[in-house]
């Protein structure tokens, strides 16, 4: 077979097998590998809630996707240009995902009778069963190699078949012409203190390596140069670390030492973990024995002068709901993670969805508007995450940032930002009395924010508390009080709309159609918006971060369009909310409601349906 | 200068029902506050009242103190925030039977077994007031309510028990009508580090009227209780006649002088032992069988969970490679785009 070095601007590989046979880490390094030499990446881990499903069936199937490019890449890629399947499993719901011109790497061992047979197979040929002997298949005994690789490496068997991945890995490395040095870089940091496990997963990873080279089943390598991105220095990152790392910076910008406290859920759980580890910069972590106790705990320390945080998932929201009232009643800064995932209940907890928008906009008791903010990227999360604790701490109230488990996990290049570059953020902390008896709930002209009195400051001592209450503090159910006071909460909310920035489009600012989308499906939909723009259509995107309050010029922008088109992974959620905020527009709708992302193709044929 | 109870009272006014035992804790702890902040070196400011939902949860706003007025349940976990984000202040959580061991007894159960140095004030009246008259986790078996009309079938809680379930290191119980002796546990419970719980049996005379009388009312309350004092024989009655002794492994209540019985045959309360297995008998003593134990029953050291917070955040301070953000950015694995 003739070798070929195909030069492309982008490749999606998928790597998938059961969920014990270390596809996340596999996929996570072939994608920092590939961060290193230069790329720019977007990655998609899709696994499945079990830990362990029965090893060789279909509910046990892990898969993680990359996408790299030598151009800015914005997803991680709809369909794949290699598959790698582990086992029949793997191969059998992954299938799907493979191009027509896709490569197949199959660890010929694992399609025996019985792993065929385990991965719900009706015959014995699962390519012909799947239709896909068009697709460039490769057959390699990967389990048998991994074992005659290392079988002096002095490693029980047990943790020779272990190394299945790194070989594959090995394969993958060839064939995408990666360089290996970060990856045993972080076999010597991992297995620091078992150096034999290090250099037999090192031992497997070059066999895999030079197997390929070997073997002529390779039909094509890949070269994808480095992208041309903007100079700086880049890091990776994921989009709860992102998320965990933007409040931190708000706790430094603000002088105020950050509180979490928090339940593990998925997929929200790895901020807390990440916010744990930063005992060094004055973080205060607390898991607690549930979410209401994550929520009121953050309340409380938001009483005490900490910049307060908890973290959850759409079902975790729930739980906090009456907490939620609470916060804002008091008028306490405080910052809600949501990183939503399929619901409702359970639900599909590790697939992305952006179903939980209507529980954020209205899932209260009572009058209780609650500023909104959304994260569209892994690294945006920074950003989003930064200003929903400045908002919150300079306008006295609780934010909700959403974020989705795509964007949680996924995880991309992202040039390290300086924090000089980042506004100064100055809550409205009164030290002593201007006045006697302090008045809790005084607000200042332009934000309506009342004024933060941290208990400890002598002659400021009042009480809050989730009864309606007149501006001295005192409480009262006077009708008229209360109506007061309900529009003031209100109009602080609706203030925020005076601080952010205003809403802006990609593409020409009037035209055929704009596509609406928020969060993160930005990737998506600008790809697609981007191919129709090439194609000499008369589109635009306009995406948005802050959800509530909306832009000032929202409805502007929408006024310049003869369509407008709202994308979003839910039943219609935004175009509803955009329709009682802006009801002199039609909104069309594309939705999708599968714990999937978008198909760039998805939203292009729905856009050109209305062109 | 020191305080009077005047400076720890708010301007706003009393809403409690006429009669209702409320009244005499907050006067208890309204005059403990100086004592308090005599013996511990404090300033008023550094007090905040936190309450969740009920009769009692109202406490907060008759006090002149920092003050959170949370929702049903949730003061322990608001308290917690509160303690971890500055130790330094003293925080008192006021909570009811209702409140801390129904829709609370999750928070009421790990605040306690994580040892927050927090002050937990457990009005206990066996009732639900606030909501005007349905049965509680503390009521007794039987008793009739709006939602009980043929009797409740359900065991009530013994708040102690749940306390030593939860590895409590402090809990003391007295009754509203002995101010004095609320006020001098307030001080211990202050003084106490770590989660300080005090049951306070409460009269509400309006739902559940002498539920405590039989040993509350001030003709019996000397014969069926025992105030406990760390380090001194068990000895009650309006004489001073009666004590307890320990026989195999039960509490059995004696008269000093009849079988020969002396004060050295007494128990002598240790209110420090770590082993929570006499502890556990004196909460669980009940009349007629034996006198109800008051006063501390439970005061034993231990690290506290904001210690052990405050201690690793320093640690971590003083061996950080990262100290600042641009750091952390900046840590791991990075690459340069020329």
């Amino acid at each position: 077979m003739q070798h070929k070095v195909i030069d492309t601007k982008e490749v999606v590989i998928r790597f998938t097998g059961d969920s014990g046979d270390g596809m996340q880490l596999t996929g996570t390094l072939f994608a920092d590998a590939s961060a290193l030499y230069g790329n720019d990446i977007s990655t998609f881990p899709d696994f499945p809630a079990e830990i362990r499903a029965p090893q060789g069936t279909v509910a046990g199937v892990s898969g993680f996707q990359v996408n790299i490019g030598s151009g800015e890449i914005l997803t991680p890629g709809d369909f794949c240009d290699v598959l790698v399947a582990m086992n029949p499993a793997a191969l059998r719901s992954n299938a799907q995902w493979a191009k027509p011109t896709a490569s197949i790497i199959l660890d010929s061992d694992t399609f025996d009778e019985k792993g065929i047979k385990r991965a719900g197979f009706k015959t014995d040929d699962p390519i012909s069963e799947l239709n896909i002997q068009d697709r460039h298949i490769i057959f390699a005994p990967i389990t048998s190699l991994t074992k005659e690789s290392l079988k002096d490496s002095g490693l029980d068997p047990k943790s020779i078949l272990r190394s299945k991945n790194i070989f594959t890995l090995g394969i993958c490395y060839y064939m995408f012409n990666r360089p290996m040095d970060s990856t045993e870089d972080y076999l010597d940091k991992k297995f620091r203190k078992k150096p034999e496990v290090a250099e037999a997963n090192k031992k497997a990873l070059r066999d895999g390596f030079n197997y390929a080279g070997n073997i002529h089943a390779i039909p094509n390598t890949y070269r994808v140069e480095p992208a041309k991105l903007e100079k700086g220095t880049y890091r990776y990152i994921n989009g709860n670390q992102a998320t965990a790392w933007g409040l931190l910076a708000a706790s430094e910008k603000s002088g105020i030492p950050l509180f979490c406290g928090s339940y593990p859920i998925t997929p929200a759980t790895s901020i807390l973990e990440e916010l744990a580890l930063r005992k060094d910069l004055n973080v205060k972590t607390l898991q607690c024995e549930d979410e209401i106790a994550g929520i009121c705990t953050s309340i409380g320390a938001a009483y005490a002068g900490n910049l307060a945080v908890t973290t959850t998932s759409g079902p975790g929201l729930s739980l906090k709901s009456e907490a939620l009232g609470l916060a804002m009643i008091t008028e306490l800064p405080l910052v809600i993670v949501d990183v939503q995932r399929g619901g409702p209940s359970t639900g599909i907890p590790t697939k992305t969805e952006q179903t939980d928008l209507n529980q954020a906009l209205y899932g209260r008791n009572g009058e209780c508007p609650i500023a909104i903010i959304a994260a569209h990227s892994p690294s945006h999360c920074f950003e989003a995450a930064f200003y929903s604790a400045k908002y919150a701490m300079e306008h006295m109230m609780p934010v909700l940032l959403l974020t989705e488990g795509f964007l949680g996990n996924g995880s991309e290049p992202w040039r390290i930002p300086a924090m000089k570059d980042y506004p100064s953020i100055t809550p409205p902390i009164i030290k002593e009395p201007l006045e006697t008896p302090f008045w809790p709930y005084r607000r200042d002209a332009d934000r309506m924010a009342r004024q933060w009195a941290f208990p400890g400051s002598k002659g400021l001592e009042h009480r809050v508390g989730g009864l309606e209450k007149n501006n001295n503090g005192n409480v009262s159910s006077d009708p008229h009080v209360h109506e007061r006071m309900v529009k003031e909460r209100a109009e602080k909310v609706a203030r925020l709309a005076n601080y952010i920035p205003d809403q802006s489009v990609l593409g020409a600012d009037s035209g055929d159609v704009l596509v609406v989308g928020w969060g993160g499906t930005f990737g998506h939909l600008y790809t697609a918006v981007k191919e129709l723009q090439g194609e000499g259509k008369s589109v635009s995107l306009t995406h948005f971060d802050y959800i509530f309050p909306l832009p000032k010029n929202t409805a502007e922008i929408f006024s310049k369009y003869k369509k407008i088109i709202v994308c979003e992974l839910n039943s219609g959620q935004f175009a509803n909310y955009l329709r009682t905020q802006h009801q002199q527009f039609i909104y069309h709708q594309y939705n999708k409601v599968q714990g999937q992302p978008f198909i760039v193709k998805e939203i292009y044929d729905a856009v050109n349906a209305i062109l | 200068m020191k305080y009077t109870p005047q400076d720890f009272k708010s301007n706003q006014e009393v809403k409690w029902c006429p009669g209702c035992g409320d009244h005499a804790i907050l006067a208890s702890i309204q005059r403990a506050m100086p004592d308090v902040c005599e013996a511990l070196n404090y300033t008023k400011e550094r007090f905040v009242f936190v309450s969740g939902i009920g009769c009692s949860s109202r406490f907060p706003y008759y006090m002149d103190t920092y003050g959170f007025h949370g929702i049903h349940g949730r003061a322990a976990a608001i308290a917690t925030g509160i303690k971890v984000a500055n130790p330094t202040l003293t925080v008192w959580e006021i909570t009811g039977d209702g409140d801390a061991l129904a829709i609370g007894g999750n928070h009421f159960i790990h605040a306690i077994r994580r040892n927050i140095d927090i002050n937990i004030i457990l009005f206990n009246n066996q009732i639900y007031g606030l909501t005007k008259g349905q049965y509680s986790p503390t009521s007794k078996l039987g008793m009739v309510t709006k939602t009980s009309p043929y009797g409740t079938v359900e065991h009530p809680f013994n708040p102690g028990a749940l306390v030593l379930g939860s590895r409590g290191t402090f809990f003391a119980r007295s009754i509203d009508v002995e101010l004095k002796l609320t006020q001098d546990i307030m001080l211990q419970s202050a003084k106490h580090d770590g989660t300080a719980v005090t049951e306070i049996l409460v009269n509400c005379v309006i739902f559940n009227d002498k539920t405590h009388s039989e040993i509350a009312d001030k003709e019996f309350r000397a014969e069926r209780t025992i105030t406990l004092k760390h380090g001194e024989p068990m000895i009650y009655g309006k004489n001073s006649d009666k004590g307890l002794v320990m026989v195999g492994n039960k509490i059995i209540p004696v008269v000093l002088g009849e079988n020969g019985i002396t004060e050295k045959d007494l128990l002598v309360h240790d209110a420090k032992t770590e082993n929570p297995g006499v502890h556990s008998m004196l909460i669980h003593m009940e009349y007629p069988d034996l006198p109800v134990a008051l006063g501390v029953i439970r005061a034993v050291n231990d690290k506290t969970y904001d210690d052990n917070v405050r201690d690793q955040v320093i640690d971590a301070i003083e061996h950080a490679q990262i100290h600042n953000m641009d750091e952390l950015l900046h840590s791991g694995e990075t690459w340069e785009v020329k």
